[in-house]
C-alpha cells in the first residue's frame, strides 16, 4: 500500500452553461480515494454524483479543481489517456463486434500484441463466466450477461481505477442481489479501487468500504457503512440513508434538553443551542408511561409488518415518530392508537446533527 | 360439414385471386413488358432509318465491345465505346467517392442538431429536389463556363488571367452529378447516424481508442448499412446519368445514357441501344445484388 490515494478531486467544480444561466453540478467538492477500495459515490439524482465520475474518467474537466491519479495530476488528460475505464449504466457495448471482441477492445487499442489481447480475453471471459458466449454479438445475450460483458470489457485492459455508473439500475431484484456479490468478489479478486455511483442506499451499504453521501453538488458526509447509518452528521444524510425521527431538542451543558422537561446525556461535545436529534425506529423503544427518563407520546396507529410493526407515535409539541417494534404472535404487545405511551431510547442510539 | 366449409374457403380464395388478378396483369406487364421489348430489341437487326427489322442477329450485343472495319470487315475492339464505358464507371465511383466525403460529415452535423433543429436543416438538403433537374444542370453551366461566374469572379479578383476550362471536361460532368446526387448520399447517412448510440463514442475514449480509432472501429462499422445505401442510392443514377453528361459534358464527354440516346436518336441502331440499355440494368442489378449481401448479416443481428 503506498501513501498515494488512488483518486483524488481537489475542490473540484463543474458548471454546465456560462453567465448568469449557469448550473453548478458540483460545487468545490474535495474527496481522496484509497488503494484499493470500493469507493460509493450515493445520492439522489442530480446530485452530481455522474458528474464527479465523469469528471474522473475524463468525459468532462473541472470548471475549476484538479484531478488526481496516483499522485499525479491528470485534468487535462483526454479519457484514451488516462489508465481508468468504466462501466456504463448503459453498458454501452459495441453492437457491431462480439462479446470476445467487446473485452478485448480496450487492450487492442493500446497497441498490445494479439496474443496477450486473446489470453487476457480468455481470462477475462473466466472470469465473469461468460467463456460459452465469445463468439456472440451482444444483442443476443440477456441483461445480466451484458453487464458481466461491459465490466469485463473494463477490467481487462487491468485500469487502476474502475468507474462503476449505477450499473446495477437495469436489471431486475434477484439479479441485482446476485450482481452485487459478484461486483464485490471481482473487487477483492482482481484488487482495483471501485468506485461505484448509486442511488440505491441498501446496495451503497452492502457493497462499499466507504460511502461519500453527495446532495446539491456537494458531498455531506463520508465514512464507512457504519459510520454513515449510525452516525450521521446532518439531516439529509440521516433523512437519506434509511428512516430515522428527528426531534427538536436544546443543547445545554453537554445533555439535550427535549420538550417535557427530558433530558438526555449525549456522547458529543456541543455548543449550546438549539439542535435536531436523529434517532432510528428500531432504537425507539416503547415504555409505560411516566418512566423516569421517558417521552411522553400518543399512539396515532400502527402499521403491520409480519417480522416487525411500526408504532406512529405524536409527541406533545407536535414531532411526529416511528417506532419499529418486534411483533408478539397473539399481539398482545401492541399499543392502541390513543393510548398514552412512554418512549425511551439509550443515549448511544441518539444522533446529534449539525444544523 | 367440414368438407363445405373447405370447399367455402377454396371459393374464397379464388374469388381473391380472381379480383386481384387486374392489377397483377397490369403490373406484371408494366414491370417486365418494356424490358421484354428492350431484351427482344437487343437480338434483331438495325432498320435501315431507325426501329428494327425482325431478323435474328447478335450483333448489337458483339456491337457493344467491337467494331467491324469499314474497310476490310475485321472485328476490333471498340475503343470509342470503351472510353464510354470507362468514363461512366469512373465518374460514376468518383460520385459516389466523394458525395461521402462531403455527405458524412453534413449528415453527422445534421444528427448531432437538437431535434427541434433537425427537422430544418433536412428541409433545407431536400430544397434542390423542387427544381427541376434540367433547371439546376443549366445553373451549374452558368456557373463553371469560361464566361461564367466563377470564372469572372477569379478574373476580377486578379487570382488568373485566363478563364479555368471545366465545362464540357469530365470535370464538369463529375461536379455536376455530385452536386445533383449529394442529397441521397446524405439522408441514407443521417438516418444511419441518427440512429447512432453516441454513448458508445464515450466507451471508446474510455477503452484508450483514438478520435481516428473510434470513427475508423466504432462509427464507420456501425452506421455501414446507411453508407452501403447511399453508395448505391449515388452510383446507380450516376452510373445512368443522361440530363448531367449531356448538359455540362457537352456531348462529346458521353456516358452510357448518352451512348443509349444515341444508338435511338442519330445511330439509328436500336439494337445496339437495346443491348446497352439491358448491360446497363444487369450491372445496377449485380450492384444491387452487392448491397443486398453486404447488409444482409447486420439485418439478423438486430
Amino acid at each position: 500500500m503506498t501513501d498515494t490515494y488512488a483518486v483524488e478531486a481537489r475542490d473540484a467544480v463543474k458548471e454546465f452553461g456560462q453567465g448568469a444561466g449557469a448550473v453548478r453540478a458540483l460545487d468545490t467538492v474535495s474527496v481522496a480515494i484509497r488503494q484499493g477500495e470500493f469507493f460509493t459515490l450515493l445520492g439522489p439524482s442530480g446530485c452530481g454524483k455522474t458528474t464527479l465520475l465523469r469528471l474522473i474518467a475524463g468525459f468532462d474537466s473541472p470548471t475549476s479543481g484538479t484531478i488526481l491519479l496516483d499522485g499525479q495530476d491528470i485534468t487535462d488528460l483526454p479519457p484514451n489517456r488516462r489508465p481508468v475505464n468504466t462501466v456504463f449504466q448503459s453498458y454501452a457495448l459495441f453492437p457491431h463486434l462480439s462479446v470476445a471482441e467487446n473485452i478485448g477492445f480496450g487492450l487492442e487499442m493500446l497497441g498490445r500484441p494479439k496474443a496477450e489481447v486473446e489470453q487476457r480475453t480468455a481470462e477475462m471471459l473466466a472470469l465473469v463466466k461468460l467463456e460459452a458466449m465469445a463468439g456472440r454479438k451482444t444483442a443476443q445475450l440477456s441483461g445480466g450477461q451484458q453487464q458481466r460483458v461491459a465490466l469485463a470489457r473494463a477490467l481487462a485492459p487491468k485500469p487502476k481505477v474502475l468507474l462503476l455508473d449505477e450499473p446495477l439500475s437495469a436489471l431486475d431484484l434477484k439479479l441485482r442481489k446476485e450482481m452485487q456479490g459478484e461486483l464485490k468478489r471481482l473487487q477483492l479478486e482482481t484488487g482495483i479501487t471501485f468506485v461505484f455511483v448509486t442511488h440505491d442506499q441498501e446496495e451503497a451499504l452492502t457493497m462499499s468500504d466507504r460511502i461519500g453521501v453527495m446532495s446539491g453538488g456537494r458531498i455531506l458526509q463520508i465514512g464507512s457503512p457504519r459510520e454513515i447509518y449510525a452516525r450521521p452528521t446532518n439531516r439529509f444524510v440521516a433523512d437519506f440513508i434509511g428512516e430515522t425521527n428527528f426531534i427538536p431538542a436544546r443543547i445545554r451543558g453537554g445533555a439535550a434538553h427535549l420538550a417535557g422537561g427530558v433530558e438526555l446525556k449525549i456522547g458529543q461535545s456541543r455548543a449550546d443551542g438549539a439542535a435536531t436529534l436523529a434517532v432510528r425506529p428500531e432504537h425507539l423503544r416503547l415504555v409505560p408511561q411516566g418512566m423516569a427518563g421517558a417521552l411522553s407520546a400518543t399512539v396515532s396507529h400502527s402499521v403491520y409488518f409480519g417480522t416487525d410493526s411500526h408504532v406512529h407515535l405524536k409527541l406533545l409539541d407536535g414531532t411526529e415518530l416511528v417506532a419499529r417494534q418486534q411483533t408478539d404472535p397473539d399481539g398482545a404487545g401492541e399499543p392502541k392508537p390513543g393510548a398514552v405511551v412512554g418512549i425511551s431510547f439509550a443515549p448511544g442510539a441518539v444522533q446529534v446533527l449539525e444544523d | 360439414m367440414s368438407t363445405s366449409e373447405n370447399r367455402q374457403n377454396t371459393r374464397a380464395a379464388r374469388n381473391a385471386w380472381l379480383l386481384s388478378t387486374p392489377a397483377l396483369v397490369i403490373l406484371t406487364l408494366a414491370a417486365t413488358g418494356p424490358l421484354m421489348i428492350m431484351f427482344v430489341y437487343s437480338f434483331l437487326t438495325p432498320g435501315k432509318y431507325g426501329n428494327v427489322e425482325w431478323q435474328f442477329s447478335t450483333d448489337a450485343w458483339r456491337g457493344i465491345l467491337f467494331t467491324r472495319d469499314i474497310f476490310d470487315n475485321t472485328l476490333k475492339l471498340a475503343d470509342a465505346h470503351l472510353t464510354i464505358f470507362w468514363r461512366s464507371v469512373k465518374l460514376s465511383i468518383l460520385t459516389t467517392i466523394f458525395t461521402f466525403i462531403v455527405g458524412f460529415p453534413t449528415a453527422w452535423f445534421i444528427a448531432m442538431r437538437p431535434p427541434a433543429s433537425r427537422a430544418l436543416w433536412l428541409f433545407l438538403i431536400t430544397i434542390p429536389f423542387w427544381t427541376n433537374l434540367l433547371i439546376r444542370t443549366f445553373a451549374i453551366n452558368q456557373i463553371i463556363r469560361n464566361e461564367g461566374l466563377l470564372n469572372t469572379v477569379l478574373i476580377k479578383a486578379g487570382l488568373i488571367e485566363t478563364p479555368i476550362n471545366i465545362i464540357y471536361t469530365d470535370t464538369a460532368v463529375f461536379i455536376g452529378m455530385t452536386y445533383v446526387y449529394l442529397p441521397l448520399m446524405v439522408l441514407p447517412l443521417f438516418a444511419a447516424i441518427d440512429r447512432f448510440d453516441l454513448r458508445l463514442l464515450e466507451a471508446g475514449y474510455d477503452l484508450y481508442a483514438s478520435r481516428w480509432q473510434v470513427l475508423r472501429r466504432i462509427i464507420l462499422p456501425i452506421v455501414r448499412p446507411g453508407i452501403v445505401a447511399g453508395s448505391i442510392l449515388v452510383f446507380i443514377p450516376s452510373l445512368g446519368a443522361y440530363v448531367t453528361p449531356r448538359i455540362l459534358g457537352g456531348g462529346r464527354q458521353m456516358m452510357i445514357g448518352n451512348f443509349i440516346d444515341l444508338q435511338f436518336g442519330q445511330g439509328r441502331n436500336w439494337p445496339l441501344g437495346a443491348s446497352l440499355s439491358v448491360l446497363l440494368l444487369v450491372i445496377v442489378a449485380l450492384t444491387l445484388l452487392v448491397y443486398v449481401r453486404v447488409t444482409a448479416p447486420e439485418k439478423t443481428d438486430g
